[in-house]
């Protein structure tokens, strides 16, 4: 922001932004398949092996927006951010157990999307529709919030304006319209190499400047170095925590992006390999949190240099006001580079598996039901087009918060798919119809929560004979909704016999 | 059928993806500031530990099962 502008710092970004620019439109030509196949162009033909799965699923996983949120958070609110570290330890445990049986379910049916399985396994178009709808509403405040990691770093180098922001996203619209998952596959390597490096230089140089870890943990206020403990009868911030990242590992794993992710696997051993080797991205994340406190050590916010930052983005300008402070200019151009090129890999996958979504779960069973193949990849390359688009008009004409909001609910949203997509895995016993009320209801519980709330949190506390929990609202939501999914097909499936479907014969 | 099929599935080695969780889930264990590791407090070094360490838990698991879904 301001007057700074680094012509050494701007020119290194702009190289290595473009480099994965042309990276991603190389990409269609590599392990040539062909594109107008849905399952080539939205699934990268399911043929990456263990690296190239790694290298994505870190890519899409782990986002730009992360890399700003996550320290954001701990600068801001201290401890309580770091809840990010505890949900990715629990992300691959559930990998491990529940995705190579969704994965080897989807390859033999041909499925594409987690919609596609729900509809293959209940035999209920209606249930695929609520499961596609959810995950489209609920990833595009995500890709717009991959655009406000973008911005942050725009500001950051000093490039006002808008139309930078509209140059990259109109750059990630065309790759993608053309190479498909190829394209974030290929620059997921390059993005992961350039947020290691960033990791490491930031772990090692800002600590020894500031004078060592003791020093950085000693400047944080005592009240946000450890969560505040809870009295004898309210859990307070410790289940808040916890909450949190529970609820969350759930529900990243039940975004279409990590579906897409995943199902482009070649096969199932190769999902279990990256649940034992993708924790090396959550340790970054460990430290890269750790630079919220690094920021509060450096006293960033107290510097006239970084003012006009921290008043347009709040604390996520800490991660880069520490990085213009911290790092020589030619490194910052390295780091910033290593954030906006992190937008570019997750946005890509989301808008594949928004499209995916809509293709084959809108389009082709309810607008056009004899679609071809061709036809198929021609309209979800074209809904990518519409999804990303729809992200840059929000985050230029919507204030932030509202993505930021938006976020947030999609969350509470997202885990509502849990008993249809996950338990559907194991049991056919639930009925579509009790999953689809159990669906609402937690819809409707999650968005009253975080509504009496007005938006600003999704820790709802809940009261029983005189207790008090603090809850994350999309674990006690979705555990209404397994609740009356549960009960509710218990009295269905008394009352109707269910029509058996060809696939339901064979499986039973 | 159902019956023979779970017996096949389950393991007792599986056992370990449920570490993790207790390790998670005992908040108030690890909500403290000592013993610190490095100037770094016991809350965040042993949340960090726990990373490698649900790693290293998978591997064994994923030693016994191969070739199963």
């Amino acid at each position: 922001m301001g007057a700074r502008l680094d012509p050494l710092t701007l020119g290194i970004f702009v190289a290595l932004f473009g480099g994965v620019t042309i990276l991603g439109f190389v990409a269609s030509r590599w392990r040539k398949g062909d594109l107008s196949d849905i399952a080539e162009w939205g699934l990268g033909g399911r043929r990456f092996g263990t690296l190239i799965t790694w290298f994505l699923l870190g890519g899409d996983l782990y986002t730009a927006y992360t890399f700003v949120a996550v320290p954001a958070a701990m600068f801001g609110a201290g401890a309580l951010g770091f809840f990010a570290v505890p949900y990715t330890i629990l992300v691959y445990p559930i990998l491990f157990a529940v995705f190579p049986r969704m994965w080897a379910a989807a390859h033999a049916r041909g499925c594409v999307t987690a919609a596609d399985l729900v509809r293959v396994q209940t035999g209920s178009g209606i249930l695929a529709l609520a499961i596609a709808a959810t995950g489209i509403v609920a990833t595009m405040p995500y890709i717009a919030l991959q655009l406000v990691g973008m911005e942050v770093v725009l500001a950051g180098l000093g490039i006002g304006g808008e139309w930078p922001l509209i140059i990259a996203f109109a750059l990630l619209a065309a790759f993608t319209y053309t190479s498909g998952l190829r394209a974030p596959a290929m620059i997921a390597v390059v993005k992961d190499l350039l947020i290691y490096v960033t990791v490491i230089a930031a772990v090692i140089v800002i600590p020894s400047e500031l004078g060592g870890y003791a020093k950085i943990f000693a400047s944080v206020s005592p009240a946000k170095l450890i969560l505040s403990q809870g009295t004898a009868r309210n859990f307070g911030q410790e289940s808040a925590y916890v909450t949190q990242a529970l609820g969350s590992a759930l529900a990243l794993l039940l975004y279409p992006h990590a579906m897409t992710g995943v199902l482009s696997a070649s096969n199932a051993r190769v999902i279990r390999r990256n649940a034992v080797v993708l924790p090396a991205y959550s340790f970054a994340l460990g430290l890269i949190a750790l630079l919220g406190f690094m920021a509060v050590a450096a006293n960033v916010k107290a510097m006239p240099a970084y003012a006009a930052g921290f008043k347009a983005f709040g604390p996520n300008f800490a991660v880069p006001a520490l990085f213009l402070q911290m790092f020589p200019s030619w490194f910052v151009g390295v780091a910033f580079a290593a954030i906006a090129i992190g937008a570019l890999v997750p946005a890509a996958i989301m808008s594949i598996a928004c499209a995916n979504l809509f293709t084959r779960n809108i389009y082709r069973e309810f607008l056009h039901k004899d679609c071809g193949l061709k036809r198929e990849s021609d309209v979800a390359k074209f809904v990518s087009l519409v999804v990303k688009l729809g992200a840059l008009f929000f985050i230029l004409l919507v204030p932030q918060q509202y993505a930021i909001q938006l976020q947030l609910l999609g969350g509470i949203w997202i885990i509502q798919t849990l008993p249809a997509v996950f338990i559907g895995l194991y049991t056919r016993w639930l009925h579509p119809y009790a999953l689809l009320a159990g669906w609402a209801a937690g819809l409707a519980a999650g968005s009253h929560m975080a509504a009496s709330l007005g938006f600003k949190s999704s820790i709802y506390a809940l009261h029983a004979f005189g207790w008090t929990l603090p809850c994350y609202a999309a674990l006690s939501s979705v555990i209404l909704n397994v609740g009356i999914s549960v009960v509710l097909s218990v009295i269905f499936n008394a009352l109707w016999a269910r029509p058996v479907t060809g696939e339901m014969a064979a499986a039973g | 059928m159902a019956e023979q099929r779970r017996r096949r599935a389950f393991r007792p080695i599986q056992l370990l993806l449920g570490l993790p969780f207790i390790a998670v889930i005992c908040v108030p264990f690890y909500n403290r500031v000592g013993p610190e590791l490095l100037g770094i407090p016991f809350f965040y070094w042993y949340q960090l530990l726990w990373i490698p360490l649900g790693a290293a838990l998978l591997y064994p698991v994923y030693r016994s099962g191969r070739g199963e879904l």
